[in-house]
């Protein structure tokens, strides 16, 4: 079981809302996934618009939580007020903060999404901040008192998968609060890793959304999360120089 | 009476009085929303009552798809 804060997740997937070609794929991509849990952005309603369809009047969103974002924020300041018009909507009180530092990797802002972060949790949000792979800032975020942490496995959309495994495995073996892996995941062998390095949870969104075949690869990587997660569980053997035959040396004497 | 909506000057009709009256005149009553009055977070229940004033910035925003 999956728990953020007071809520508590059978699906240990997450799945992004960006990108989708049409709504009815998207549709179907988020029912193969199986998620429970879905992220949005908030932007300007195009108002002169007033029938443009919304991914949200789609959905039963009474059987999603919802994951706003602050995409599209460079400061705290921003973070937090893209925070408080998303909590406004009275449907959620959760939300990712991602304020971008550099345009070009797409990496978050460490100092800007700390400060937002003490601010929000000030505030009474449930707070995911997305960092990048490092240990120390996930520790004093932590201790800061954030629900879960959201580390890249590699730039955003990228689908390069998870380039420091080393740090992923230092964060999940030792924080007391969910590690979500979010961004850069590419194929299902990515999100199982990820899942077999510890993480709680995996969230993507365009290995989904921009995949051949979306509702297939929704589906893929639900199997691929409950993998890795019953791996782990499992305990997988140690990795050793040399063979070891899986059959029994006894009863040779046939061929010899 | 004009006012700044979604960053875009526009004029409104006289009969326009309150946040309300903004939301029908451009058909958005029953969408999900959010609605900031110069910076400030109008409650859903007090779209009836928030009368709006020349030179306000109203920004409309609401939930697209995301990663």
């Amino acid at each position: 079981m999956l728990k953020i804060g007071k809520k508590s997740f059978q699906s240990r997937l997450l799945l992004g809302t960006g990108k989708f070609e049409n709504f009815d794929i998207q549709k179907q991509a988020v029912e193969a996934s199986g998620t429970e849990i879905l992220t949005f952005a908030v932007r300007r309603m195009n108002v002169f618009e007033p029938k443009a369809p919304n991914f949200l009047e789609m959905i039963d969103i009474d059987r999603y939580t919802l994951l706003p974002n602050t995409a599209g924020a460079a400061t705290a300041e921003e973070a937090v007020r893209t925070a408080r018009l998303a909590k406004a909507s009275g449907l959620c009180d959760m939300i990712k903060v991602e304020v971008i530092g550099d345009d070009r990797s797409l990496l978050p802002d460490p100092i800007e999404t700390y400060k937002a972060c003490e601010e929000l949790l000030k505030e009474g949000f449930t707070v995911l901040p997305y960092i990048s792979d490092d240990v120390v800032l996930a520790k004093r975020l932590e201790s800061l008192g954030v629900h879960a942490i959201m580390p890249g496995a590699s730039p955003i959309g990228s689908g390069q998968g998870i380039l420091n495994p080393v740090n992923l495995q230092l964060m999940t073996e030792t924080m007391n609060i969910p590690v979500i892996v979010d961004a850069g995941i590419g194929s299902p062998a990515d999100a199982a890793q990820a899942m077999s390095l510890g993480a709680e949870a995996v969230l993507l969104n365009t290995a989904v959304s921009g995949a051949d075949n979306p509702v297939k690869m929704a589906k893929a990587m639900k199997m691929a999360v409950e993998a890795g997660r019953l791996g782990l569980e499992a305990g997988r053997i140690d990795k050793r120089s040399y063979a070891v035959p899986s059959s029994p040396l006894e009863g040779l004497s046939i061929i010899e | 009476m004009s006012i700044r909506l979604n960053g875009e000057h526009i004029e409104l009709p006289d009969s326009i009085k309150t946040i309300e009256d903004l939301l029908q005149h451009f058909h958005l009553q029953n969408k999900m929303m959010i609605v900031e009055q110069n910076r400030e977070i109008i409650d859903q229940k007090a779209f009836k009552l928030k009368k709006l004033n020349n030179d306000d910035h109203i920004e409309i925003v609401h939930f697209v798809g995301g990663g």
